[in-house]
């Protein structure tokens, strides 16, 4: 039972991990693929940031009343992924929008089998 | 949506708050939380703000395309300028130190005008996509 | 409550409902950050994550219609995949160390000496904007590349030749 109160974050992030990779795989529809990717690269947040929290500690702004702070080198590590996934997620969408309009739809079987269609016909 | 009052009113109240706010952010990031990409995506929300409750060509008309895209490209330029100036001025790639004669008032220096190129990038990035995607118009 | 928010994402099926649910869960994970005492990254998480995002995904879907058809088969295959890998890192977890643990590795290597001499050597006491700009200051270039390509990348697939619909490929 220690094991959990100390290890409970890492499995509330291991759950919303799973739930990402889940939407990913199990549904067809690219749009809902992307926000499942976008859970998963949230749950890599947690994940980095929630070791470097120290009880008692503050944010890491060092200023004269505070002697203990959070751990700053994840904060800066999960700033860029952040900003990275929204990239990420733009270029997706963008493509996403250009599948919509070359096939006529995001489902992913419909585009398997307009592909397959079209390599027998060819 | 342009006739709607509530959102008009809201709209007027909010947007200068949301631009100052995004300034605040990014001048205010060595002190506290902040920086420059939340300083660039909250004054990228203002301005699609604005282009969600009076139109496109409204916000088109307010910062057009070609503003846009070389806000995209400047923003990198300034942050790769003050990378090279350091390497004129004598020390490598991106130190700071030697931007001034005094190293802590040079890495305050460096740190402002990246921060800036930061927020000019983002802001432009955003923005930029926020056109693309909304002047695409569905075509069936 | 996250969890729930995620169940009710997987299980919806019209997708400006599962925007507006990916909004909510974007909040409560910069509420926990909060919590976590990383204020910028909460910031950052909340107005990338619920401002831009939502505002995205609300134009892809204008642009591609909002509502997901139901799965062909029952995903038996995806679920045991899931739990597969669920058990794996719990299993690897367990070998991590304990929340909020002074001694750990993660806080005791460089950490100290960027908490003390950031402050004194760059004159900033935010030591995350310290450690972003001026330390690890080559990163946010790479950063700052990054959205800069995604940038260019979007307009290049989203760009419409001008008079008509015409599109070289």
């Amino acid at each position: 039972m220690d094991a959990f109160a100390s290890h409970y974050t890492y499995w509330v992030t291991v759950l919303l991990m799973a739930a990402g990779l889940y939407i990913m795989i199990a549904r067809g529809n690219l749009v809902k693929k992307l926000i499942g990717l976008s859970i998963f690269q949230t749950s890599v947040y947690l994940l980095y940031i929630a070791p470097g929290k120290l009880i008692g500690g503050t944010a890491p702004i060092v200023s004269g009343a505070f002697k203990v702070y959070a751990n700053p080198l994840p904060h800066v590590l999960i700033l860029t992924a952040i900003v990275v996934g929204i990239a990420t997620l733009a270029l997706g969408l963008a493509i996403v929008v250009r599948i919509r309009e070359a096939y006529g739809s995001i489902e992913e079987d419909e585009i398997v089998a307009a592909d397959a269609r079209d390599a027998d016909r060819a | 949506m342009r006739r709607e009052p509530v959102l008009r009113v809201v709209g007027k109240l909010l947007i200068p708050y949301m631009l100052v706010f995004a300034l605040y952010v990014q001048f205010h990031g060595d002190f506290g939380p902040g920086g420059g990409f939340q300083a660039g995506v909250i004054a990228a929300a203002a301005v699609i703000f604005y282009g969600l409750i009076y139109g496109l060509p409204a916000a088109r008309r307010l910062l057009p395309d070609a503003v846009v895209e070389s806000m995209v490209a400047a923003g990198a330029l300034l942050y790769l300028g003050v990378g090279f100036a350091g390497l004129l001025l004598g020390g490598n790639f991106l130190d700071y130190f030697v931007l001034d004669r005094d190293p802590v008032a040079g890495q305050h220096r460096g740190i402002f005008w990246i921060e800036l190129g930061v927020l000019i990038t983002v802001a432009g990035v955003m923005l930029k996509i926020f056109y693309m995607f909304a002047g695409r118009g569905r075509e069936g | 409550m996250m969890a729930v928010t995620v169940i009710a994402i997987i299980l919806q099926r019209n997708l400006y409902s599962v925007v507006v649910l990916a909004g909510i869960y974007s909040f409560l994970m910069a509420t926990v950050l909060v919590a976590l005492d990383a204020v910028d990254v909460a910031m950052t998480e909340a107005s990338v994550g619920a401002g831009i995002s939502t505002v995205l995904l609300l134009g892809a879907l204008y642009l591609c219609g909002g509502e997901e058809a139901k799965p062909m088969q029952r995903p038996w295959l995806p679920l045991v995949v899931t739990l597969v890998i669920v058990g794996a890192l719990v299993y690897g977890t367990l070998g991590l160390p304990a929340f909020s643990d002074p001694q750990a590795p993660f806080h005791t290597h460089v950490v100290p000496r960027y908490l003390q001499q950031g402050p004194i050597e760059t004159g900033v006491p935010n030591v995350v904007t310290a450690v972003l700009a001026s330390y690890r200051g080559y990163d946010t270039l790479g950063e700052v590349i990054v959205v800069f390509t995604g940038g260019i990348g979007v307009i290049a697939l989203l760009r419409r030749l001008r008079r008509g619909k015409g599109e070289g490929a």
